[in-house]
Parts: structure tokens; C-alpha cells; sequence
């Protein structure tokens, strides 16, 4: 398995003979932001266009077809437009609070980003409670949505984060619950340790039924994280027309726009480290041969296959169901999944106290 | 199909229409039109104020026009009553006894002026608060006195209610609508879920509704004002632009009325076409409330089913009729062309298609955990208020009334097949759902058991070029895809309709939304509005 800290070690040792430490840092620093800024826009355009088409196969339809081949430059032609609208503030808004909203939504959205391992030594953020830290900033962004809510003036904005706010701080119990238990399993909070315990067998398959059933609640709350349907409530368009962005216009509501896929991919990939391996190949103990064959296909390949086989299995979830009701979503998660993740989390306890994982 | 009339003076109204309602069981109010029958001369003053049952010759001044049916014995009858008062016409609320009444009150005051006394909420219904005079009056000319206003129109959150004294003068008593410190919403007119420009005023406590107020007239194109400058084959044209989903039906009550006025029967091959051509129409209004219900609560893959599947019919129609959505079809002593070659092909592949995808349609969201936990126990309508509402259509049946038209007063093609009135006693949004689907089912064994013999005749019966109708009052109903809608026409010997009234099948629909939704949540408003399946061009004329 090719290990990147060869290269970033290089680049470093280069930077040093260039110029001093501080200087070097610095330098580096700027480069890995413009990089996170963009394959993060890199990967908003490619999702929404994956959503496009996925939608449109679930829904008998062909999906984007004109621009380009397949479409597939249809959404950046979006994006462009998107960039050149005008951006209005409504009257009777709280201009400040109106126009930090966005941001604070990208902010939460790029500090989870940045703590995903991509490949082997390609990680940005990691440290021994890189679990906690992804925990904590991705729970900024609700801030970002209340804020939004409150300060656009509208009636139809302020419910719509209300419902917002009722329903991230609620999910992100059973959310954490589920990577809380397989912490338990892995015995670490570093990212890459626990990437790294998984190279004989994903933790999926070696945590038994307690880490199948993390998983499973780890996707409906994740999926209710990211207000994607059936629980996407605080846009829901037939209800609200558009929640708690809809006095937004032009990039405003494109920073909600691309944060709301970006998190998707990000809920994909945190299941992907956690449950799926991370960027570690598909080895079966005793296979050798095939165990060979798969260390030969990069990282970083494992690792988006596998989000992106997350980030399917979610759109599936939001194109067939309908949208739940609000104390619906409440009773699900605090009558239903919080119980059923602490007992399993005390069986994953169980189990590991016992040895009876593999 | 000829029914009682009665006349009954504006005095003695209350009392007989009790008497009616509570002895005769007449609980269904099937329509109310207002009537302008011309200004009085004195001597028609003194005959109205002295005898009660005034004969119909001398019928004059502003009226009211009851048609009045008994679910028990299905016994119908007609009253008409009138006041000869033009500065302050004003007559006894029926409110009391159907609930029903008080949104086509509001809609006879909005465009006659009368006064009901005692109805709860005295506004108008269709046109600004601040217009002037009453369009449907014969001695008023709206053009004049309402320029176009440039300035919008304030919400007003006060109702009046009229009290009649000892003396005859009326008093008038504010109510107030919404408090100031309630969290009223607007929802609509543009709103997605209102499917069209409807708009209700919600007073929320956080997500639960309090109290709904409805707003109609967004898209009032004063369809009945019109119709009495329009000869009679041009009146034609309108029936589809009031519910676009039931344009084949509408129109179908409208030519029944006028070719029963006239005494023309149609030939058989008429008939059967007219009654195929509703059912395709039925499944066509369907299948988009399937569509669209499920659009509104989420589920938008299911959405685009019905859509792919009401295509098909949409294609069917256009090939025989020439229009897809205003269908242009029916004409006063037949229909516009005849089938086309491949109508009966395509229509025998259409049934088979049909039924396999509906299955479809159970799988994705019938079968849903959460579209049943959403749609079962919420807006549950019971039988007496969907009668005491005229909430007729496959919402009427949901909650037990068997209030389907093609059954208590067989029409066209549908004495001679056999089908089920499909009905579900729970009376919530599941049901009112389940009402529709399985109707499609009945409307496919309809059209299967006439298409392979349609009979040989006459696709039009011949008609003077003018078109006049005997002096007289007509009520005909068809079942249209949700409801009776009823054609209330009056004629005065010319080539121009009196007065021409449609009972709309929105109207009651729409009525129900505030005590449905008492209690519930926003999400539940959008499920029961989907379910009641209104239509805003029909609501509004």
C-alpha cells in the first residue's frame, strides 16, 4: 500500500531548504486549505450530479442529458450561474447574523471535512481525539441553520430551524452513540489508529452484531443530520416551500446548497472510516493471493468507493420514502434509537470485555 | 328526473327548512344559488308581502335557490324563497342546520348583496373587501365602479355577524378572526401544497394549528357572470377551465342540463363514449392525486409513477379530442368528433398497464411505514359532518356516504354496467386515499365492460344553429372526479342563460380543512389538504 507521507515528507524537506521552519509551516498550511477548498467543491459538483442521475434512474427519467456528455457539465454550468446572481437581503432581516450564516454552516462543514483520511498518510487532522473534534465541529452547523432561521424575518425560515434545531441536536446522540461504540471496539479515538486496526477485517465484520446494528442507526441518524428525506423536514418544500434558506438567494444559498451535499459525502465518509475500513483494501484472512491484488489498488480509491457506496445507499433512502412528521422524528429517535444504542453499546462493552470479537 | 319545488317566503324560511331538515330528514344540502330574479314593481311588492307561497311567474327580487336531498330515503326537493328589498336584502341564515351553507352564503352575499342573518362570519368570499357593488346583481355594472386598484389588499382580521331586531332593521355585531398575539402563517396562495392559488391564514402554537381561515377568489375569473352574455354553446367552453381534472365530466353535466331542458335525447353510441371518456378522465384526476399527494409528503419517486402512467391517458384523449387538459369534447346533443381508429386498441392495452402498475403504487407507498403512520387517524372526517358539509366525492365515501351520482341518479351509460361504490367507514386521510386507488380499479371495469360494444349512431344529434332554451329551472349532477357537480341553470326564453350556477365540488372540500386540522400539525394540513383533493379553478369560478 502506497503510503503518502512519503511525498508530504518530501514536499517538507523541500520547503525546509527553501526557507525557514515558521515560513515552511505556513506555506504548507495555505496549500492544504486550497486543497480542502477544492476537492470540496470538486466533490459538491460530482455529487450532485451522482444525485441527478441516481434520482432520475429511481424515478423511470434519463436526468440531465443536454450539456455535455451525459450531462455532466450541467452542473458546473449551475454553479456559474449560481455565482453570477445577485445577492439580496430582504428587508427587516439582522444583516449580520443573515449574512454569518452561510459561513458558519461551511466552517462546520470544512473542520469534519478536514479530519477525513483519504489514504494511507493523507490525512490533514489527526490526533488522539480526532473522534471527539469531528464530533464537536460537525455540530457547529446547526448553529449556522438556527442562525439563518432567526435572522431572515420570516415566519416560514424560523420554523423551519426550529424543526432544525429539535432534530440535529436530537440525532446527533444516536449518531455519537454509534461512533462511541465502535470506539469501545477500536480502543482508540485517533482517525488513523482506528483505520489502522482495520487491516485484517473491517470493523463491521469483526465487531459482530453490535457494530452491525451501530452501523444501521449510525446511517438513519447521519441521514437525519444532513436534513436529507424522509427526515428533511427543515426544507420540506411542500410544508415550509423551503425552510430555514428560503430568504436566501444567489452563493447565500449556495453555501447551504453545497454544505447540504458536502455533509452528505461526509456522513458517507465518516461510516466509511469507522465501519467500512477506511481507505483499508478488502483483505480476507488466509487469502493471501487475493489480499495481494487488492493492496494493489490505491487508497484513496477504497476510500471514495466505499463513501460513495454510503452516499448511494443514503439516496436510495431519501428517494423512496416519504417525509416523516415532526413528533415522528423525535419519538424515533428518543423512544427508539437512543435506548437501543445505549443497550448496544453496553453489549459492544460486553463483547469486548469478553473477547468475543474476532 | 323532476323534483318538488317549494316557495317559501323569507319570514317563514328558518322555521320550514327546520321542519324540512328534522321531519323530512333532508341533511344533505346539495347547492345553494344565489338568484337576482329583477327589480320589483310595487304591485309585485304587495302580492310577496302578503302570500307566503308566492307562485313562480311572480317571483322577483333577490333570492336564494336550496336544493335539498335526503340521504335516507334520497327524496329531493327544491325551495326557492326571495325578498323583494334591494337596499338591505337580507334573509335567515341556514348555517344552523348544514354547516355546509356558510361558504356559498358568503359567495350569494359576495356577488348579490344579501345579508344572511345569523351567519357566523359575514364576509365576502371571492372579491376584494373593498369592491364596489354586487357583480351578479342584473341592474349592476362592475366595470364601472371597480377600476383596476393598484394598491393591495389589507387582511383584515374581523368578521361581522348580522342580527335581525323585533322592528326588521338589522344590527351588527364585530367578531374578531385572529388575536394579535396569535402566530398566524400565510399559507398560499403561492404555497406548493395548496395546488393552486389558495391561501389560508394559520394561527399556529409552535407546529400545531389552532385555527384555519380560508381565502378563496385568487382565481376567480367570474365564470358565472360571464356565462349570462354567452350563448349557450359558448358556455361550453368554460365547464373545462373549472376543475381541469374533471373537464370531460363538467362539461358532461353542463350538455346534460341544456339537452334536458331542451327535451333532446342522445343516441346510445353518445352515451357510452361520454361515459367512457369520464372514466378515462376519473383515472386521469386520480392517478394525479396520487401523484401529487405523494409529492406533498415527500415521496417524490412515486410522483413521477403517476405521471409516467397518466401520460398514457393524456395521449388517448388527445388522439380522439385534440386536447390533452382542456379537452373540448362534449357538445349540447353529442360529442365533437367521433373516436378515433385506434381509441379502442389503445384503451383495451391501457386497462392491463393499469392494473399491473397500481400494484406499483401499493408497493412504494401504500405499504410504507411512514406514509400509513401519517396518513391513518389524522383528518378523520365522520359521516354526519361530511353530509351535514355536502363533502361529497370520494371524501364523502371515505367516511361512509354513499354519495356516489352515477348510482343515485344513473346518468348516461351508467344504469347498464356494473360496478362498486367503493366506501370506507374510517373516514381519515388512509382511507380517503384508499377511496381513490381502488376507484381507478372500478373506473378500469366500467370502461372494460363498454369498450368492446359500443353501439353504432349518431355522434351528434341535430341542433338549430341558436340555440334557445323554454322558459324555466334545471338542476342536473354528474359525478365528477371528486364530487357531485352540479348545473343549476335558469332560462328566460333567450339564446342566453338567466342565470347559470355551478355547484362546485372544491367548495365543501374546503370548508372541512378548519375542523379537520383543529389540533393538528402542519405536516397533517398538507396530507389533508392532498387527500380532500381540491381543486382552486373549481372553488373559485
Amino acid at each position: 500500500m502506497f503510503d503518502f507521507s512519503i511525498v508530504t515528507n518530501w514536499i517538507h524537506q523541500w520547503l525546509l531548504s527553501l526557507m525557514p521552519q515558521g515560513w515552511a509551516i505556513f506555506t504548507e498550511c495555505v496549500a492544504v486549505g486550497i486543497g480542502i477548498i477544492l476537492l470540496y467543491a470538486l466533490l459538491a459538483i460530482i455529487l450532485i450530479y451522482m444525485e441527478r442521475k441516481v434520482c432520475a434512474a429511481f424515478q423511470c427519467r434519463l436526468g440531465p442529458n443536454r450539456v455535455g456528455p451525459w450531462g455532466c457539465i450541467q452542473v458546473i454550468c449551475d454553479v456559474l450561474k449560481m455565482l453570477t446572481k445577485e445577492i439580496f437581503t430582504p428587508k427587516g432581516v439582522d444583516k449580520k447574523l443573515y449574512n454569518l450564516a452561510p459561513y458558519m454552516i461551511l466552517l462546520a462543514s470544512f473542520l469534519t471535512f478536514a479530519c477525513l483520511p483519504i489514504s494511507k498518510g493523507l490525512e490533514v487532522l489527526d490526533f488522539n481525539v480526532g473522534v471527539f473534534f469531528l464530533l464537536a465541529a460537525s455540530s457547529i452547523g446547526v448553529v449556522g441553520i438556527l442562525l439563518a432561521g432567526w435572522s431572515s424575518n420570516n415566519k416560514f425560515s424560523i420554523i423551519g430551524a426550529m424543526r432544525s434545531g429539535a432534530q440535529i441536536i436530537s440525532y446527533e446522540l444516536s449518531a455519537g452513540m454509534a461512533i462511541l461504540t465502535m470506539v469501545v471496539l477500536s480502543g482508540t479515538m485517533q482517525i488513523s489508529e482506528i483505520v489502522g486496526m482495520q487491516t485484517n477485517g473491517w470493523l463491521i465484520f469483526t465487531g459482530h452484531i453490535p457494530a452491525f446494528v451501530a452501523f444501521i442507526i449510525y446511517l438513519i441518524a447521519g441521514n437525519a443530520e444532513c436534513n436529507r428525506g424522509p427526515f428533511d423536514l427543515p426544507e420540506a418544500e411542500s410544508e415550509l416551500t423551503a425552510g430555514y434558506h428560503t430568504e436566501y438567494s444567489g452563493m447565500g444559498f449556495g453555501f447551504f446548497y453545497l454544505a447540504e451535499y458536502l455533509n452528505l459525502f461526509i456522513v458517507a465518509a465518516i461510516a466509511a472510516t469507522v465501519f467500512l475500513g477506511g481507505w483499508m483494501p478488502l483483505h480476507i484472512p488466509g487469502l493471501d493471493g487475493f489480499n495481494t491484488i487488492m493492496d494493489y489498488i490505491p487508497g484513496f480509491i477504497w476510500y471514495f468507493g466505499k463513501a460513495f457506496f454510503v452516499v448511494f445507499l443514503l439516496m436510495w433512502m431519501r428517494w423512496s420514502f416519504p417525509r416523516l412528521r415532526i413528533d415522528q422524528i423525535l419519538s424515533l429517535e428518543w423512544k427508539y434509537l437512543v435506548p437501543i444504542s445505549m443497550i448496544n453499546l453496553l453489549v459492544m462493552a460486553l463483547v469486548v470485555t469478553f473477547g468475543w470479537h474476532f | 328526473m323532476m323534483q318538488e319545488t317549494l316557495y317559501i317566503a323569507p319570514a317563514e324560511l328558518h322555521n320550514k327548512m327546520k321542519q324540512l331538515k328534522e321531519v323530512e330528514h333532508m341533511d344533505y344540502l346539495r347547492s345553494l344559488t344565489g338568484m337576482d330574479w329583477g327589480v320589483a314593481t310595487p304591485a309585485d311588492e304587495e302580492s310577496s308581502s302578503t302570500t307566503s307561497d308566492c307562485a313562480p311567474s311572480t317571483l322577483v327580487g333577490l333570492g336564494v335557490v336550496y336544493h335539498l336531498e335526503s340521504t335516507t330515503t334520497g327524496k329531493r326537493i327544491c325551495v326557492k324563497t326571495s325578498t323583494t328589498d334591494r337596499e338591505h336584502p337580507h334573509l335567515p341564515t341556514v348555517t344552523d342546520l348544514w354547516i355546509g351553507a356558510e361558504l356559498p352564503e358568503r359567495e350569494v352575499y359576495d356577488f348579490f348583496g344579501i345579508i344572511f342573518t345569523g351567519h357566523p362570519d359575514m364576509r365576502r368570499l371571492f372579491l376584494r373587501e373593498d369592491w364596489v357593488g354586487f357583480p351578479l346583481r342584473k341592474d349592476n355594472n362592475p366595470e364601472e365602479e371597480n377600476p383596476l386598484r393598484m394598491n393591495n389588499e389589507e387582511t383584515i382580521d374581523t368578521t361581522y355577524i348580522y342580527k335581525e331586531k323585533e322592528d326588521g332593521s338589522l344590527v351588527r355585531k364585530e367578531r374578531k378572526l385572529f388575536e394579535s398575539d396569535e402566530y398566524v402563517i400565510n399559507i398560499g396562495p403561492q404555497h406548493p401544497a395548496t395546488h393552486g392559488v389558495l391561501r389560508f391564514r394559520a394561527s399556529l402554537v409552535g407546529e400545531v394549528i389552532n385555527k384555519i381561515d380560508v381565502h378563496c377568489g385568487y382565481i376567480h375569473r367570474g365564470i358565472e357572470k360571464m356565462n349570462e352574455s354567452l350563448t349557450y354553446p359558448q358556455t361550453l367552453a368554460l365547464t373545462d377551465r373549472l376543475d381541469y381534472l374533471s373537464a370531460m365530466q363538467s362539461r358532461h353535466a353542463l350538455c346534460m342540463c341544456i339537452e334536458q331542458a331542451m327535451g333532446v335525447e342522445v343516441s346510445d353510441r353518445v352515451k357510452v363514449i361520454r361515459t367512457i371518456m369520464d372514466e378515462l378522465q376519473r383515472i386521469d384526476s386520480h392517478i394525479l392525486f396520487f401523484s401529487c399527494l405523494c409529492q406533498d409528503m415527500g415521496a417524490t419517486t412515486a410522483f413521477l409513477y403517476g405521471f409516467r402512467d397518466r401520460e398514457k391517458i393524456l395521449d388517448i384523449l388527445e388522439e380522439t379530442c385534440g386536447g390533452r387538459l382542456i379537452i373540448n369534447y362534449n357538445t349540447i346533443g353529442g360529442v365533437q368528433a367521433d373516436l378515433h381508429p385506434n381509441f379502442v386498441k389503445r384503451v383495451k392495452e391501457l386497462i392491463p398497464y393499469l392494473r399491473k402498475n397500481i400494484q406499483e403504487y401499493h408497493a412504494i407507498f401504500t405499504g410504507n411505514i411512514i406514509a400509513q403512520s401519517r396518513l391513518k387517524g389524522t383528518g378523520v372526517l365522520s359521516r354526519h359532518d361530511a353530509i351535514a358539509y355536502g363533502a361529497t366525492g370520494g371524501t364523502g365515501r371515505a367516511s361512509g356516504w354513499a354519495c356516489d351520482v352515477r348510482k343515485r341518479i344513473p346518468y348516461a351509460a351508467y344504469d347498464r354496467v356494473d360496478f362498486k361504490e367503493v366506501i370506507y367507514t374510517e373516514g381519515d386521510c388512509f382511507a380517503r386515499y384508499m377511496v381513490r386507488l381502488d376507484e381507478i380499479e372500478q373506473s378500469l371495469c366500467i370502461i372494460e365492460q363498454l369498450i368492446d360494444n359500443i353501439p353504432e349512431g349518431n355522434i351528434q344529434e341535430k341542433m338549430k344553429p341558436i340555440i334557445r332554451l323554454p322558459e324555466g329551472s334545471w338542476y342536473t349532477a354528474v359525478e365528477s372526479s371528486r364530487g357531485e357537480f352540479g348545473v343549476y341553470l335558469e332560462s328566460r326564453g333567450d339564446k342566453t342563460p338567466y342565470r347559470l350556477h355551478y355547484r362546485s365540488t372544491g367548495l365543501p372540500l374546503v370548508a372541512v380543512v378548519d375542523s379537520l386540522t383543529r389540533g393538528a400539525k402542519i405536516a397533517d394540513l398538507i396530507a389533508i389538504g392532498g387527500t380532500l383533493d381540491y381543486i382552486v379553478p373549481d372553488i373559485d369560478r
